[in-house]
């Protein structure tokens, strides 16, 4: 079975809706390490050597935060900074994180429709994550499409939240049992409807 | 004197062991204290008549628990339950007392009679259901709050109706009682009474002026007193005054024709936004925790089997006939005031009985020839065995209702963020301050207690809630709320006390957190072996503060003397640790051992040298923030991943 890490960063987490829900669902979910970056390193103050370990620890990468100005919040920035040292992450020596999968999971305010080259962001999702990926690249591993909730805001009143949790749980199972077509996934737009087809094809 | 010793200890006794087993089995130590009396009453036969005397006495402890009521409730609180009070309490009596009355006409008794025993099984019983309540910790829920609304007004409804039989007296009854030379009315109640002679518009006056003087005394008066007594700092000084205000408003009620009850709740209410409100509490506590026990056993002490079994058929119809009726009107009323769910079913079944005043109503009845002798027995039997009957309905609640309600609880929704206890703050000086001012600007509750009444003063006058109390009294903590409290916090002055209330909390609360504030490296290991979960060296962060303050002074940048100042403060942790596992394992009687000392000297020097050294060659500890790559690194890229970029 993968191992899977969820790095998770939300700076005010009893306002959240959507990735509170994301988070309890991965705590509870057997064989998955999961990080509360904020609530562990309050101050920013980011222990390297403990988070390189878990990095070796682990198959899996994701980084499961709202999307903030195209990008991950602050102290998710902050730890790849920090962690992916030369030596570790990238450089002559640095494989330690060689043929591992990164992953974002995702909540963006904005509809769908709105992350396209017409729509108000003018980028794609893909597009907008370009530096992540190529930050995967430089460390050797495998980026896949993000599996993303888009017009989170009202994914509550309008009770979107619960089917998207239950794809998340169907996606940790993909990854830890490795049945997800990495090879699909990487040239999707998105993993979600590759779960949903999974889903409708294979009832199991 | 030897025989009240006997009887003393066979009481006592009879307590000590019925009331842990049925705790034991879950059956709540009313159950065991009305156990303790069958046992010593009518089973054995240890105690005879003398059980009716020490009643009297005993229902003291039902005053006493009136008055602790009313220092948990505040003057705003009894306001806002008026509805509560006179819509439920009012109507509950009301109607079960018609209803009562209109069944016991019915059976053929004459209607005053039967307003008598409307009035005597509408009553349900303060002692037994708030000790449950407080027990089972139900009190402040809704079930909880109505109950109590409804048990406040009859204690209220008590006056009028001891009034009211006199009038009633039936002149058959009265004929026979003279033809057997029957002795005379003896209320047990007005022995010796201000107001007996004196007009009703005096009356009114003496009684309203009564009422002022436990108000504006309690206001007013009470304050300089406690701060006298407390001053002397001998805590049973304090347990005489407590003792003198409750028995003394008790005396003045009764001398003026009210219910001592009722005055002491006043008295109660008055106090309970005093500063010495959690001291009084707490020595009181012990003194009502024993007369309402005794109370219960004169109750189980008083069944009598004899007049039970000759009309056993008639007094168990009679019992579950009262209690369905009752509970049957309280459930109407629960749905009437929107008391839902497993909160209508407490409130239902909690007053399903009928109580100790309807013993002294009886009484009072027989006396004042309204109610004929020989059914009077019958009638104390089915108002006793209904408060037996009632640890079994609590039961029920706990076991029936309980778990239907809460799998639909679980189902709506998980626990939200806001539902964290209450904070105890022992120590309000310049320590304790800080640390209150920021949970209360965040919303968190905190009970704060000094044993300065200087410093709560202080505190009082700038509108922080704080309480005269001595917190290394287990019972104190008690009173201050530790039990559904979330954490402790110990910053008192007094070194030795402040172990000693962290080893108390954690000895018999092991649920709660317990953080202190320490002096120094000594006392901070004295306190952590006494096993707060959290301590802190009161001068260490600020030195902290001082010393970065000072790198920037010296020109470092700022980012970068807080990153030393970081990694100074997690190796000083590790340091600690370990100086501490050195510090537990010295010698008895000695305060540091050479062990620790020699241990200090290394773990310095190695944390110095660690400050200092450079990581794999190549970065210092102390800069284990972002390192640069090493320079020309990018040579090693151009053909090494290139053909990995993908486009898609």
């Amino acid at each position: 079975m993968k191992r899977v890490l969820v790095l998770f960063a939300h700076p005010s987490i009893d306002r959240s809706e959507v990735n509170v829900e994301l988070l309890r669902a991965s705590r509870d979910h057997e064989g998955v390490t999961v990080v509360d970056l904020y609530a562990e390193y309050p101050d920013y103050r980011i222990d390297i050597d403990r988070e390189q370990e878990r990095l070796r620890d682990h198959d899996v990468v994701v980084f499961m935060s709202p999307l903030y100005w195209y990008s991950t919040p602050a102290i998710l920035k902050e730890w790849q900074d920090l962690v992916l040292e030369y030596g570790f992450a990238y450089g002559h020596e640095g494989t330690a994180l060689r043929d591992k999968l990164l992953l974002c999971a995702l909540t963006a305010g904005g509809p769908e429709k709105a992350y396209r080259t017409e729509g108000f962001n003018h980028y794609t999702i893909r597009e907008l994550l370009r530096p992540i990926e190529q930050t995967a690249t430089m460390c050797g591993m495998r980026f896949v499409a993000p599996f993303i909730l888009f017009s989170a805001r009202t994914a509550h009143e309008e009770s979107r939240v619960r089917s998207h949790v239950a794809d998340w749980v169907r996606l940790i199972e993909a990854l830890q049992r490795d049945t997800l077509d990495l090879e699909a996934a990487a040239r999707a737009p998105t993993l979600n409807p590759m779960i949903d087809a999974r889903d409708a094809g294979d009832p199991a | 004197m030897t025989d009240t010793l006997l009887s003393a200890f066979i009481y006592l006794a009879a307590a000590v062991v019925a009331v842990p087993l049925a705790t034991r089995l879950g059956l709540g130590s009313v159950l065991g204290y009305l156990m303790a009396g069958v046992a010593i009453g009518p089973v054995l036969g240890l105690v005879g008549d003398e059980t009716n005397e020490l009643q009297h006495y005993a229902e003291f402890g039902v005053v006493m628990m009136l008055f602790l009521v009313g220092l948990e409730l505040e003057p705003r609180m009894l306001w806002s339950m008026r509805d509560r009070l006179l819509g439920l309490g009012g109507l509950q009596v009301s109607i079960t007392a018609t209803v009562v009355a209109a069944i016991a006409l019915g059976f053929g008794l004459g209607w005053q009679t039967a307003i008598a025993i409307g009035f005597i099984l509408s009553l349900s019983s303060t002692a037994i259901v708030l000790q449950t309540l407080q027990e089972k910790g139900l009190a402040s829920t809704s079930g909880g709050r109505s109950a109590f609304s409804v048990l406040l007004f009859q204690d209220i409804a008590v006056i009028p109706m001891l009034a009211v039989i006199p009038l009633l007296a039936v002149p058959e009854i009265l004929a026979a009682a003279d033809a057997a030379g029957g002795h005379g009315a003896d209320t047990g109640h007005g022995s010796s009474s201000l107001v007996a002679h004196l007009e009703p518009w005096t009356t009114a006056l003496v009684v309203l002026a009564s009422i002022a003087a436990v108000v504006l005394g309690g206001h007013f008066l009470s304050r300089p007193l406690f701060r006298l007594v407390a001053a002397s700092g001998l805590r049973e000084a304090f347990t005489a005054v407590a003792l003198t205000l409750v028995v003394g408003v008790a005396v003045l009620m009764m001398l003026v024709g009210l219910s001592p009850a009722l005055g002491t709740f006043l008295a109660g209410v008055v106090l309970a936004n005093s500063e010495f409100r959690h001291e009084l509490e707490t020595d009181i506590e012990p003194f009502k925790g024993l007369l309402l026990g005794l109370f219960f056993i004169t109750v189980g002490a008083g069944i009598r089997f004899e007049v039970l079994f000759d009309n056993a058929m008639l007094v168990l119809a009679g019992t579950v006939g009262v209690m369905v009726l009752k509970a049957a009107i309280l459930f109407g009323l629960a749905i009437a005031f929107r008391v839902r769910r497993s909160e209508g079913w407490l409130f239902t079944l909690s007053l399903a009985q009928a109580g100790e005043f309807g013993f002294v109503l009886l009484g009072f009845a027989v006396g004042s020839r309204v109610v004929p002798p020989e059914i009077a027995p019958i009638l104390a039997l089915v108002v006793g065995l209904s408060m037996f009957l009632t640890p079994l309905l609590f039961i029920a609640f706990d076991r029936v209702v309980v778990p239907r309600y809460t799998q639909d609880a679980e189902e709506r929704e998980a626990d939200s963020i806001d539902d964290r206890g209450k904070v105890i703050i022992a120590g309000i000086g310049r320590f304790g301050q800080i640390a209150n001012r920021l949970l209360r600007a965040n919303g968190v509750e905190t009970v704060v207690l000094d044993r300065q009444v200087a410093q709560i003063e202080d505190m009082r006058a700038v509108e922080v809630r704080s309480w005269f109390g001595d917190a290394t009294r287990p019972d104190l903590l008690h009173t201050a709320g530790i039990d559904d409290a979330a954490l402790v916090i110990v910053a008192i002055d007094e070194r030795d006390q402040a172990v000693e209330i962290v080893e108390n909390v954690k000895r018999r609360h092991p649920h709660v957190r317990v953080l202190a504030r320490a002096f120094d490296r000594g006392h901070d290991y004295q306190l952590r072996e006494a096993g707060a979960d959290y301590t802190v060296r009161e001068t260490f962060y600020s030195a902290l503060e001082l010393g970065t303050r000072a790198l920037r002074e010296l020109g470092m940048h700022p980012f970068r003397a807080r990153n030393l100042r970081s990694t100074f403060e997690a190796a000083e942790n590790e340091v600690r640790d370990a100086l501490y596992a050195a510090w537990q394992r010295r010698p008895d009687g000695e305060r540091m051992g050479r062990d620790h000392h020699e241990l200090f000297m290394q773990l310095d020097a190695a944390m110095a040298e660690a400050m200092q050294r450079d990581r794999d060659d190549r970065h210092s500890r102390a800069e284990r923030g972002w390192t640069p790559p090493p320079k020309g690194y990018t040579s090693e890229f151009r053909t090494d991943s290139a053909g990995r970029e993908s486009d898609s």
